[in-house]
């Protein structure tokens, strides 16, 4: 069936929301990365084959829904019954039955598996109340987790495609750049930089044709936002994109996914296959002039590529290094044509922004960083996951309020923000409100999203190491302060990690970053330092313990610790059964020693030791 | 290991005589065979009319491309920023003394492989290791043998 007309999208609208209404309850089962993990397709599987059985008031097979990532990765595999938004986490697939034949049949809650806050005791039966969610703003994740992305009619219900429906009813291509500038949204990919202004650049370039690019590239590692968003919604990205092509006057556009991330093409092709049948890409879009369509470039595995230049030459099918940018990428970009680069997330807040208008989107968030974000918690935090907040929102927030803490209820260290580009920050700065000025001002950066959370058994020296290493590997090579510069920076690093640093080739270190950031074409290396000089500016003890004392004060770095068992051992043997260096000896139920000459100090015998038996000294 | 190149022709007929589509092509070689067969080079670079340094360059640009055989098995351990501080170096030191390998290397008996990758996109169950496309999130290092050998 093809939608030849606007008139044709509201009526069809309008027929699924009448059958969807026939499905009074919907049982979500949450697909993302996490929940997968967890063994939430069987989870799936076993619903639907109970449900096929069962015949139960309200519920259909059709009920159950996969979604994409949900959200609170932490709890899961998890399982929400809507209308009413229960929420059950940690489900098991023997959990299953006890959920049809209690919560479904009877309609009553099973207590054990809702959601427990470790720190009040207060058990919440509704998910949207949990801490972790009450404090969101969704936008770019709006459908992300409620809607299965494998169908098209789900996002329809959910209001899609109806902001490409508005524009081409009645908006000139500059009234909706008109938008975009006015809503102040600004790329979500790490620079910031304003998407109105790209359009504007591009839809006014002479040369022809013009390109629609997307970045689907996420190569921050620590960050899973655009995964989820085109594993999840990948209808809202391509309707971002149909705009934009309306906007600038392109005919073709490419999505670059990388290669780590296969559901995420799969789903994308999914959803430019239905798209094109039904009409909403291809010729003759919704029977207007407008004529745009989509492919699927997959990446290669390299970090440059997120880069628009490298993205671009890697699109055509070249190696993709990083061009000089005398001219901008917006003008002379794919195959040397003028070209919209946007993120993933930069497109999946476009059909809203079009839809409630600039002004409802300019009122969130701060001034000059309008909007949400969508972030990654990770790390040493207690609710890892996915998360959409309003720009301007306190890091302190973000941390405590919905990411419920610190692990074991350690001492926070530092969070770190924008990957290799960008910084870890310190304690005293958790007041900091988090827009895209702010961050860098305080030496790191907003970047794509990722948020890794460190306590105090991390150590900042080695994470410079860390980021140093992953730069040298990504480092396209073409720049000899970046190649050789980042290659000595980690070289360095690498002393101070073993206990032989000086004083001296700190300073040395910091003179060899500013060259780096002066000398470098891309934006690889001109941040390749970040990592390095955020650390040395907020955690200056902890190098200097390193250097003076030969000491390593989060007890990582090998060169720098001893393990050793304390009084409290009992003799458990698990240490002893994992030690790769047979270095730990004890009989059972009697205390274990560690030999310290031939202990490896890869700390398997503290990782798997329950009663903290082990000291690092 | 020894590869019929009639065999890579064939992919590579089924793919668009198109410069653009180079890497296209090699990910298609890959998928076939797992790792870029030294045949197909020439090969690739005969039907897109492009010396072979520029085939050669991009199999060797691209993290993903190998130009050695890889194991049946494809261990990926995740070493992202979530997976690092989380212990990743712990589930490799394990699976080396479980396995016998160190990342970018096979068993003998061409049964394993172990990769590095960056980052996985599953930073919320960290620390990650895939086993053929298999996930496991928050993996204790004294299981990750076990979880390998089960797959
Ligand atoms: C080394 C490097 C890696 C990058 N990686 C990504 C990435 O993975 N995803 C992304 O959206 N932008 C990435 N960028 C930023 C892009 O170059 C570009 O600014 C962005 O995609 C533009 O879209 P936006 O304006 O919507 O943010 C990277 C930049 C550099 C210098
Ligand atoms: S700065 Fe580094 S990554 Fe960027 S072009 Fe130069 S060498 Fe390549
Ligand atoms: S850091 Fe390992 S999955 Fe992201």
């Amino acid at each position: 069936m093809k939608i030849d007309s606007i008139a044709k999208l509201d009526k069809w609208r309008k027929e699924i929301q009448t059958k969807q209404k026939a499905i009074k309850t919907k049982i979500l089962i949450c697909l993302g990365p996490g929940c997968l993990a967890g063994g939430s397709d069987k989870i799936l599987k076993e619903f639907q084959t109970i449900l096929k059985k069962k015949k139960i008031k309200d519920v259909l097979v059709e009920s159950v829904k996969k979604t994409g990532c949900h959200g609170f990765c932490a709890r899961g595999p998890m399982v929400i019954i809507e209308p009413l938004g229960i929420f059950y986490s940690k489900v098991k697939k023997v959990h299953v039955k006890d959920i049809i034949e209690k919560t479904l049949q009877k309609g009553e809650i099973i207590e054990k598996l809702l959601y427990k806050d470790p720190d009040t005791d207060k058990i919440y039966k509704e998910w949207r109340k949990i801490p972790f969610y009450a404090r969101q703003q969704k936008i770019a994740l709006r459908n992300v987790g409620q809607i299965d992305p494998d169908e098209i009619t789900d996002y329809i219900v959910n209001g899609g495609y109806s902001a490409l429906a508005k524009i081409l009813k009645g908006m000139k291509p500059d009234e909706v750049i008109d938008q975009v500038s006015k809503s102040g949204l600004r790329g979500r990919g790490g620079a910031g930089f304003s998407t109105g202004r790209k359009w504007v650049t591009c839809a006014k370039a002479e040369e022809n044709p013009h390109y629609v690019l997307c970045n689907g590239d996420e190569g921050d590692p620590g960050a899973f936002m655009d995964r989820c968003i085109m594993e999840g919604d990948p209808h809202t990205v391509l309707e971002g994109m149909i705009i934009c092509a309306y906007a600038v006057g392109s005919q073709e556009g490419y999505i670059y996914v990388r290669e780590e991330y296969p559901l995420a093409v799969v789903n994308l092709q999914k959803a430019i296959d239905d798209a094109r049948k039904f009409g909403l890409l291809g010729d003759n879009i919704l029977g207007t002039d407008l004529c745009f369509d989509l492919k699927i470039s997959k990446g290669g595995g390299a970090f440059v590529c997120g880069e628009s230049s490298a993205l671009m030459r890697s699109v055509a099918g070249e190696i993709g290094e990083p061009r000089a940018k005398y001219v901008r990428s917006v003008l002379k970009g794919l195959h040397d044509k003028p070209t919209v680069l946007n993120n993933v997330e930069t497109f999946a807040n476009i059909p809203v922004i079009i839809e409630k208008g600039a002004d409802w989107f300019a009122a969130i968030g701060t001034k000059k960083s309008t909007g949400t974000k969508a972030f990654s918690l990770a790390g040493k935090i207690k609710n890892t996951g996915l998360i959409e907040v309003p720009m301007g929102i306190k890091l302190k927030e973000i941390i405590y309020d919905i990411g419920g803490g610190i692990n074991d209820n350690r001492k926070f260290k530092a969070v770190q923000t924008g990957g290799p580009s960008g910084g870890c920050l310190p304690a005293d700065k958790l007041d900091l409100e988090v827009d895209f000025d702010t961050l860098a001002d305080n030496g790191s950066m907003m970047g794509s999203g990722g948020m890794v959370v460190m306590d105090d058994r991390t150590c900042m020296v080695d994470v410079s190491r860390y980021f140093l290493n992953f730069l040298v590997e990504e480092s396209c090579g073409k720049c000899v302060p970046c190649r050789e510069g980042l290659f000595q920076l980690h070289k360095l690093n690498e002393k101070i990690c073993e206990g032989k640093g000086t004083e001296d080739e700190l300073k040395l270190m910091e003179n060899l970053s500013k060259t780096i950031i002066s000398g470098s074409l891309c934006g690889l290396g001109q941040s390749g330092p970040n990592p390095f000089l955020s650390t040395i500016m907020y955690f200056r003890d902890e190098y200097e313990a390193h250097v003076k004392k030969q000491e390593c004060p989060g007890g990582v770095c090998k060169k720098l610790i001893t393990y050793k068992i304390n009084d409290d051992c009992n003799g458990c043997m698990a240490c002893l059964s994992v030690c790769a260096a047979s270095a730990i000896t004890g009989k059972k139920k009697e205390q274990h020693t560690i030999d310290e000459v031939k202990c490896d100090r890869c700390g398997a015998c503290y990782a798997v030791c329950n009663i903290n038996a082990i000291d690092i000294i | 290991m020894i590869i019929d190149s009639n065999k890579i022709q064939k992919v590579i007929d089924d793919s668009p005589q198109d410069k653009k589509q180079l890497i296209m092509i090699l990910q298609n070689i890959q998928l076939e065979f797992h790792y870029l067969p030294k045949e197909s080079i020439g090969l690739v670079s005969e039907y897109l009319g492009m010396p072979q340094s520029t085939v050669y360059s991009a199999a060797t640009f691209y993290k993903s491309f190998s130009l050695v055989p890889r194991g049946e098995n494809i261990i990926k351990v995740c070493k992202g920023t979530a997976c690092h501080i989380k212990g990743a170096d712990l589930i490799i030191d394990q699976l080396y003394a479980g396995i016998g390998i160190k990342p970018g290397q096979t068993t003998k008996d061409m049964k394993y492989t172990i990769e590095v990758v960056n980052c996985v996109g599953a930073c919320a169950m960290a620390p990650v290791m895939i086993v053929n496309d298999k996930y496991f999130g928050e993996v204790k290092c004294n299981r990750a043998t076990k979880l390998v050998k089960k797959g």
